[in-house]
């Protein structure tokens, strides 16, 4: 029956107390990743499948591996090789792949908004594994997962997160998310990639490096996504580097202790100096470690409740 | 979920303070007496109420032996075969296990062995950690109704019970009491 199941598409329509509660079992899950037999029989006989219509290795590896210790059956799909390139719409691919009964369909998209789509004409509990620009849900929430851990709590705490705003579905879901949860967030980047709009998510932008990482807990960098700027926003890698990258310089402005963050894939020496991304502040493989754990919850969380 | 004394109308102490302090010291003394080393005994609970169980278990012991042993919480609700039936999503709690179960004389400990499980769950768990040389099961009461082909090495007190009764057991620790109760002649539903 479409519409009886359980979704992950975006945490803007969430509350703090589901997106804690997500947290807290995420926190749980990353226990069993620290055992000898890393694997819980608690998905075992349900199928998810991973379809991935844009490129991407950490995330989907990530889902692919949640799914695995949760011991459940995946199938992969890349939009590369798939009927896609053939003209099927994502309606019918994903309607095909329906045909199989998959509990849970994890979905990367270029448009924002696919997921939702998804949602209301396919029956299965639909994962958003990236939109467009608009969100990244288990981005979002394996970020909180790693400055809850490091900081104590996210109320409070001030998170500048700096690059292409506009182009950024993990600065979304980064904003959204830790606005519920009480952090003071600033956005920060050249202002052709800062929407005029996005204040209205419940942050502080602005252009200024030094004002964004002052006194900060938490500065997350995004990376300069090359292959989806269709024009120039910045003059060259060196001049963003000097004016909005990441260095030591930079950093000594903010809290001694600040995290550095960053979601991967890094551009060295572009949005995020070598010395800083590998120094003792960098949580960068956290991140990658608490992703895991984030998908193990958000794969368990969607998957009850659907019987 | 309705409260006991609303579901049932008649309640009966099976264990009182005392009955269940003396019951709890004698399982400790049995599980010495079978342990051919105390020193590689390590007690596990069952959350939520095996936990502080198996906590006193280990100082009766102590006081015993002068050892005490190590003291698990096993969380079994991503073992369970039921853990999607309900429309909430069960919590998950964490499993500390500060010991290395591998070679271990193991004693699981709960406080109400009914359908088995729970106890099926938890020995699937507890493989996932390691090859222990042996795995007991201690419970404070046993109130019948197996579903499973499984039995209890070390029984506090043994209640028959019709289906659809219910067994309450109270510890200072969560409940602030310590006493086993027995609920029975549910309300009909009107």
């Amino acid at each position: 029956m479409i519409g009886a199941r359980r979704h992950l598409l975006e945490l803007a329509s969430m509350t703090a107390d589901e997106i804690e509660q997500l947290l807290d079992l995420a926190d749980t899950f990353s226990d069993i990743s620290r055992r000898p037999i890393k694997k819980v029989p608690t998905l075992r006989g349900r199928t998810i499948v991973n379809l991935f219509m844009e490129p991407s290795t950490r995330t989907r590896s990530s889902f692919e591996l949640a799914a695995k210790r949760l011991s459940a059956d995946t199938l992969n799909i890349s939009g590369g090789s798939s009927s896609v390139v053939k003209g099927e719409t994502l309606l019918d691919t994903a309607r095909n792949l329906a045909a199989y009964r998959p509990d849970i369909i994890v979905l990367r998209h270029k448009d924002a908004g696919a997921p939702h789509l998804l949602s209301r004409h396919v029956d299965a509990s639909i994962v958003n594994a990236g939109d467009g620009a608009h969100e990244h849900p288990t981005q979002g929430l394996l970020d909180m997962l790693t400055i809850r851990q490091h900081c104590k709590g996210i109320a409070g705490r001030k998170v500048a997160i700096i690059g292409d705003i506009a182009h950024s579905r993990v600065a979304r879901s980064g904003i959204v998310g830790l606005a519920k949860l009480g952090a003071e967030v600033v956005v920060c980047g050249p202002p052709t990639m800062l929407p005029a709009e996005i204040e209205t998510l419940g942050c502080v932008a602005t252009s200024d490096r030094t004002q964004a990482v002052t006194d900060a807990d938490v500065v997350m960098m995004l990376r300069i996504q090359k292959e989806r700027l269709k024009e120039e926003l910045f003059p060259s890698d060196r001049e963003y580097s000097r004016i909005f990258g990441l260095n030591r310089t930079a950093l000594a402005l903010a809290k001694p202790d600040c995290l550095v963050m960053h979601p991967g894939p890094i551009n060295r020496g572009v949005e995020l100096e070598p010395d800083v991304a590998d120094g003792p502040q960098s949580v960068i493989l956290d991140q990658v470690a608490n992703g895991l754990a984030v998908r193990m919850a958000v794969l368990y969380y969607c998957a009850g409740g659907a019987a | 979920m309705k409260k006991l004394e609303e579901t049932f109308r008649s309640r009966r102490t099976v264990l009182d303070t005392v009955a269940m302090r003396r019951a709890i010291r004698r399982l400790g003394h049995q599980l010495v007496e079978d342990a051919v080393d105390v020193s590689n005994l390590a007690l596990i609970g069952v959350r939520t109420r095996g936990v502080p169980l198996a906590r006193r278990l280990a100082k009766v012991i102590a006081e015993a032996e002068g050892v005490e042993p190590p003291v698990g919480e096993l969380d079994i609700t991503l073992y369970r075969d039921d853990v999607f039936e309900g429309l909430a999503v069960p919590e998950v709690r964490p499993t500390l296990l500060p010991f290395e179960v591998r070679g271990r004389h193991i004693v699981l400990v709960d406080d109400v062995l009914y359908t088995g499980r729970t106890i099926r769950a938890a020995l699937d768990a507890l493989m996932d950690w390691g090859r222990p040389h042996c795995i007991r099961l201690a419970v404070l009461v046993d109130r019948g109704h197996r579903e499973l082909p499984l039995h209890a090495d070390y029984v506090g007190s043994t209640v028959s019970t019709a289906l659809g009764e219910s067994i309450e057991v109270c510890l200072a620790e969560i409940d602030g009491e310590d006493e086993v109760r027995h609920w029975s002649e549910p309300e009909v539903e009107r």
